[in-house]
């Protein structure tokens, strides 16, 4: 770091770097928004990225067609490995999903203001990877028209889910977790489809909305119920987000399998969502910001801020890794001691090491003020991190299952093509759904974005 | 009283900045007024307060949704369990609250989520497709930048010239009539 820079918490930074860039008003920031959905037309770069994600999109739909009519031997998976890609990918998404509801529950419960500029993308970001992630489990049961025997529901065989099975628990966390995410998503939307409605030039646009919109007319007394549940929704969603990884966690911890049977699971997944879903959210809001001139609403503070929660949440998560390893070789269990063994110097020996280097290393380099401020650089190690949060789940669920307790239980396992196919198809997925939501809808919360306008003005005074 | 209730809703005054609306709010109490509303692109701070608000029922709904929830869930668990299907696994205890945790706790959330959004909206009366106050042109401003505080007509202190002339008094950019068709 340079001598001469002032401390980052300084004023003098904070001026530099504001929340909001200068001389907006109430119709100013409602212009901005809006426009992006209404007014502005549909540039090339939007189709050709649609066009792209959606043809990816379309490799998941084959994908998972033939998986339908072959069932699931066009995967790599057998017999020790019965796991493979579908869960690597289910927990690496789901985690993924964190960021969202992070960001607009927790950091809306610290009064954080800078959240709300990208709270509204990120909770889509969320919505859109936990359908990714669902996806996972659900073709991975093999039928997966059979899926609805994971609830509970009086059947004839008088049968009910095992109650005691993380697997179910589960069900019951993402299922909640998709639900009161989108719900969350929704009521923030509110009266941003009402301005919508109120801005919109042509017919079909004015009722859509306006359904949507459900005739909100921003009436003080409708104010008020709406933000003490908005209020209880953030203080519902903070413990919710923390039990999602964690039971996500569970599913392996509960096991007594090596490497997965250690108490500091639950916190060390939950560090690792959230990391990765920071990640997620960079990758995300450098293009977007590019794209669409909003350098004025998401500006260097938000992503300064967002690599610094990036840079404490990898910091956990080597903290996670090291007491792992410490906690197997104090422990003397030989199992545990071989697994470290075998991630060490056995066959997926170059995945741990990949994984070290993309998400323990290479972040060391946000401690850099300059680097944080690079957009480029930022990008880019978001994507790194992004790869290594999955190589984690892979040396995670691949290692241990292919050294279990006896030599006579081992195995490899090989991704085949389809495997993927899948994988990648859900990238498309997601992709193309970020796509449409940034056409449709307000990127940018506009009422929260008036409040700001409102509370920057005052400090002004 | 009634009489005005014919074809009028109310008097409605456009402000610029949300804080003129809250001074207007607490004169048009001052003065007597209590049905009235105020309509503003966001939640505007000291607004309720000078409206007269009080606490709203949003957290007791939210509160008895994850009552309901988190007894429901754990209470479907143990009949599951106990009754419905017992199943003897080494003689342990049928009833092993601890593993029925997570499954509550989720349930609990969900409970009171569904309650706090929706109990939100019924208790807005929303869905509302139609409302008096969209009549008036200007007020697509509500949802954008300008700020309205509206006098209703079945305010018993309620007169349509001089309740107009009362919110020309507080200086607004424009004061309209609301027609109730």
């Amino acid at each position: 770091m340079s001598a001469g820079q002032p401390p980052l918490d300084s004023p003098e930074i904070r001026r530099l770097t504001p929340v909001l860039g200068p001389g907006h008003t109430f119709g100013s920031v409602t212009d901005k928004i809006s426009s992006i959905v209404l007014t502005r037309p549909t540039s090339l770069g939007w189709y050709v990225g649609f066009l792209i994600a959606f043809s990816v999109l379309g490799v998941m739909t084959i994908a998972i067609g033939w998986l339908i009519v072959k069932g699931t031997g066009i995967w790599g998976i057998n017999i020790p490995i019965g796991w493979g890609f579908a869960i690597v990918n289910f927990v690496w998404w789901i985690g993924i999903g964190h960021a969202g509801t992070l960001i607009s529950a927790i950091l809306f419960l610290l009064n954080q203001k800078w959240r709300t500029s990208i709270n509204r993308f990120a909770e889509a970001m969320t919505l859109f990877a936990v359908a990714c992630a669902g996806i996972f489990p659900l073709i991975h049961t093999g039928r997966p028209w059979m899926a609805y025997y994971m609830f509970p529901y009086p059947s004839t065989m008088g049968l009910w889910p095992q109650f005691r099975s993380p697997l179910i628990w589960d069900v019951f966390a993402v299922s909640t977790y998709g639900t009161v995410s989108l719900l969350f998503w929704f009521v923030g939307l509110i009266p941003d489809l009402a301005t919508l409605r109120d801005h919109a030039a042509n017919k079909p646009a004015q009722i859509i909305y306006g359904m949507l919109a459900m005739g909100w007319r921003g009436s003080v007394r409708h104010w008020h119920r709406y933000q003490s549940a908005y209020l209880l929704l953030a203080g519902l969603a903070t413990p919710l987000v923390l039990s999602v990884h964690t039971v996500v966690s569970f599913d392996f911890a509960i096991a007594i399998v090596p490497g997965w049977h250690t108490t500091i699971f639950p916190p060390y997944f939950v560090a690792g969502a959230i990391y990765s879903g920071f990640a997620m959210v960079l990758t995300i809001a450098i293009p977007l910001r590019k794209a669409y001139g909003l350098e004025d609403f998401i500006t260097m503070r938000h992503l300064d801020n967002m690599a610094k929660v990036m840079l404490a949440t990898g910091l956990i998560v080597a903290y996670g890794y090291l007491f792992e390893f410490f906690l197997s070789l104090y422990s003397g269990n030989k199992f545990d001691v071989f697994l470290v063994n075998q991630r060490l110097h056995g066959p997926y020996a170059p995945y741990y090491y990949a994984l070290i280097l993309c998400n323990i290393l290479t972040p060391q380099l946000l401690w850099s003020y300059k680097l944080r401020h690079n957009v480029v650089i930022l990008f880019l190690m978001s994507i790194v991190v992004n790869v290594g949060m999955w190589l984690e789940r892979f040396v995670i669920v691949v290692i241990s299952l292919t050294r279990d307790f006896v030599p006579s239980a081992w195995g490899r396992y090989q991704p085949t093509f389809w495997d993927w196919a899948t994988f990648i198809g859900t990238m498309g997925m997601f992709v193309t759904l970020i796509f449409l939501f940034v056409r449709v809808l307000p990127a940018i919360s506009i009422a929260e974005m008036r409040e700001l306008v409102a509370e920057t003005s005052e400090e002004e005074k | 009283m009634e009489q005005h209730r014919s074809h009028i809703y109310g008097v409605m005054a456009e402000f610029d900045t949300p804080v003129e609306l809250v001074h207007a709010a607490e004169k048009a109490r001052t003065a007597g007024y209590r049905r009235m509303d105020a309509y503003t692109p966001f939640p505007v701070e000291g607004l309720a307060e000078a409206m007269g608000l009080k606490r709203n029922m949003v957290p007791l709904v939210t509160l008895l949704g994850g009552l309901a929830g988190g007894l429901g869930g754990f209470g479907f668990q143990y009949w599951v369990n106990v009754a419905a299907y017992p199943m003897n696994i080494g003689g342990r205890p049928l009833n092993s609250w601890p593993a029925f945790i997570p499954v509550t706790f989720e349930l609990t959330v969900l409970g009171a989520s569904l309650c706090a959004v929706f109990g939100m909206l019924a208790l807005n009366r929303l869905p509302q497709p139609h409302h008096p106050v969209f009549n008036v042109q200007r007020f697509v401003h509500a949802s954008s930048d300008r700020f309205f505080l509206c006098i209703e007509a079945h305010d018993p202190k309620f007169h349509l010239e001089e309740t107009a002339r009362f919110l020309k008094g507080l200086h607004p950019h424009h004061v309209n009539e609301v027609s109730d068709d």
